[in-house]
């Protein structure tokens, strides 16, 4: 199935780390219980520093943001281990994440979690692009389109069944890995 | 192969693995803790259903140790969750905050953060209660819900952290999907000079190879100068090998390893069987550099990031607002007695903070006498505003009143790991990281200080 994600773009710079994502005091929410999952999704990115990124991620007032796609520099979700931060951001609305590189950990929980798509990209985007800039990501052909001009992603290879299964346990159960849950 | 490639082919039935290949390993350990714990529990039985049971329940070790001394609700109703789930599945080692098993935890405010609150069973700080519990054992898969679940590599195993999806996949199967990662090779030669430390060592190590240095791969840690490194040394080492991205931080095994880990499982009835991974002849090496460890100064970590390396001596300029000691990697007995050889006598300048990662280490301090004096004392009569209460506390923020957070934009000189923005505490605040004696030096003046001017 062809698929692909239009939106307005959220621009952050290198190491981003999970803290900036969604600050510890957060973390009391269990993101498996529903009304705590859509909570985590309005405190995402709250941790960025106000005086270098004044626009809001999730505007006050509202648990959702209005940007599907976050463009990023190196390190993306460096730091803890937590979940919470690809859920927040999956809570909030984002669908995925053009960055220069990514911390490991977060790379594999988002793919586990299947809450979004992280993909790699050579060019350091966050350079180019600003914060609110139209783009349209290709996700068949690997291709983020903005501003009238196309940038060639890393694939996503492996890890893109298992996200569009809906993360690892769907996955596992699709490939007969483990049984169905009751 | 390395030892990384070595415990990853053994758990995974190989007898070769290559960096880059996905294979399903068994697992020996699983750690989790009050902030991952829950969630990881609430994915297994989403997953597997509200009556299914773990894989096995001695294989899984669940210590609270973030968000414990706090009035905030959500985190007291998270150890609850843990203590059902625990008496739920009969899980054997958990380091309950209390001891009644049907009881729920709740904060005395009267008592405050600092005041004794907690029963015979808990411990602290999860990466090193594993360690001094006896969890920790050469050869063996650990995973944690904790990125720093890579300072269990001190003792020749594989650990790595992950996620609440895959710790909650491994609840139930007792195995995890992982990539070989390719190996780092870090070679210590010469010994550390007087008033230099471990944390000097992984500070330069961060700096030199950067904050995304390892990103994907293992850190391995060889040669001569490993033998002069205590067991503490090796895990205040392999901790920060996620802060350079690292996926593991892993030694060799030596008699020291086996001494350590002989103890401590016989001491807590934990497993005591292991196999040791030894090192190869023909290892290889994406990275393989050597480094001289008495040419190694007192070194910092400066804001906002950990690669941001420094030298303890050109950093005079910068005046602090707090000193703080404590966590998993700068807060065990050994750093507690480093700080006090440095502060005894005298007075600290700054706000200083110290938070034992353990009961282990609480009781220690109490009991270890200099001239008939406790470190204990020592430290508090120099002004140090110790808690009784070990675990994470700012370590990594948590709720306002945890116990030394930084509720306001201070700068702060922290033995800890991590000092991304916002790390304890306030957005806006600063974090230098830094050995226990940096700390403690620049703890006496108020700002960063080479600690040699105060050691003979
Ligand atoms: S002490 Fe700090 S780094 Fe260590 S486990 Fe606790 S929060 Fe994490």
């Amino acid at each position: 199935m062809a698929k692909t994600i239009t939106s307005k773009v959220f621009v952050v710079r290198d190491n981003i780390d999970t803290d900036q994502i969604i600050p510890a005091q957060y973390l009391a929410l269990v993101p498996t219980i529903a009304e705590e999952y859509e909570k985590l999704g309005s405190y995402a990115l709250i941790g960025l520093p106000d005086d270098q990124y004044p626009e809001k991620f999730v505007p006050e007032g509202t648990t959702k943001t209005p940007y599907q796609i976050i463009i990023a520099g190196r390190n993306f979700g460096c730091g803890s281990s937590r979940e919470h931060a690809p859920i927040a951001l999956g809570a909030a609305g984002v669908e995925a994440i053009v960055a220069e590189s990514f911390a490991r950990i977060f790379f594999r929980n988002s793919v586990a979690t299947g809450e979004l798509y992280p993909f790699d990209s050579p060019q350091r985007l966050c350079d180019i692009v600003k914060t609110g800039d139209e783009a349209t990501l290709d996700l068949d052909n690997d291709r983020l389109t903005v501003n009238g001009t196309t940038y060639q992603l890393k694939p996503l290879g492996d890890v893109r069944p298992v996200i569009d299964a809906g993360g690892l346990f769907n996955y596992a159960r699709k490939s007969g890995m483990i049984a169905s849950a009751e | 192969m390395t030892l990384t490639e070595k415990i990853l082919a053994r758990a995974s039935g190989k007898t070769h693995v290559r960096p880059g290949d996905n294979v399903w390993v068994n697992v020996d350990v699983l750690m989790t803790h009050d902030v991952c714990g829950p969630g990881t529990i609430g994915v297994f039985k989403r997953e597997f259903g509200k009556n299914a049971r773990i894989w096995d329940r001695k294989k899984v070790v669940i210590i609270p140790d973030h968000y414990i001394f706090t009035a905030d609700a959500m985190s007291n109703r998270n150890v609850d969750i843990l203590r059902d789930f625990a008496n739920e599945q009969g899980i054997e080692y958990f380091y309950d905050v209390i001891d009644d098993p049907k009881g729920q935890w709740r904060f005395d405010t009267a008592k405050g953060n600092g005041q004794r609150q907690f029963g015979r069973n808990f411990s602290g700080v999860c990466h090193s209660t594993l360690a001094q519990k006896g969890h920790n054992r050469p050869g063996e898969i650990l995973f944690g819900t904790d990125s720093h679940t890579c300072q269990s590599g001190a003792f020749n195993q594989f650990a790595t952290g992950i996620g609440n999806t895959d710790a909650g996949f491994i609840l139930g199967t007792g195995k995890l999907l992982i990539k070989v990662p390719e190996t780092m090779r870090f070679l210590f030669d010469g010994a550390l000079p007087r008033g230099v430390m471990a944390k000097d060592i992984i500070l330069h190590l961060i700096g030199e190879i950067g904050f995304d240095g390892a990103t994907y791969r293992a850190m391995q840690f060889e040669g001569p100068g490993v033998s002069s490194l205590s067991m503490d040394d090796r895990m205040t080492i392999t901790n920060m090998a996620i802060e350079a991205g690292g996926k593991n931080g892993i030694f060799p095994c030596d008699q020291k390893t086996l001494d350590y880990v002989n103890a401590r499982t016989a001491e807590n009835g934990t497993k005591s069987t292991f196999e040791p991974a030894e090192i190869d002849a023909d290892q290889s090496f994406i990275y393989d550099k050597t480094f001289d460890l008495s040419a190694l100064e007192p070194t910092v970590a400066c804001h906002p990031d950990p690669g941001v390396r420094k030298l303890a001596k050109e950093l005079g300029h910068i005046a602090l607002d707090r000193a703080y000691i404590g966590s998993c990697t700068g807060g065990k007995t050994s750093d507690f007695l480093a700080f006090a050889e440095v502060v005894r006598g005298k007075t600290v300048k700054i706000d200083t903070f110290g938070v034992p990662s353990t009961t282990l280490v609480l009781d220690e301090l109490k009991a270890t006498k200099w001239d008939g004096q406790s470190v204990w004392e020592i430290l508090t009569s120099a002004g140090v505003r110790m808690t009784e209460n070990p675990g994470c506390a700012a370590c990594l923020g948590g709720p306002v009143d945890t116990f030394g957070r930084m509720n306001t934009p201070l700068k702060c000189i922290s033995a800890t790991n991590r000092n991304f923005p916002g790390r304890m505490g306030h957005k806006e605040s600063q974090v230098f990281l830094a050995s226990p004696y940096t700390v403690a030096a620049s703890a006496l003046t108020g700002k960063i200080t080479d600690p040699r001017e105060f050691l003979c």
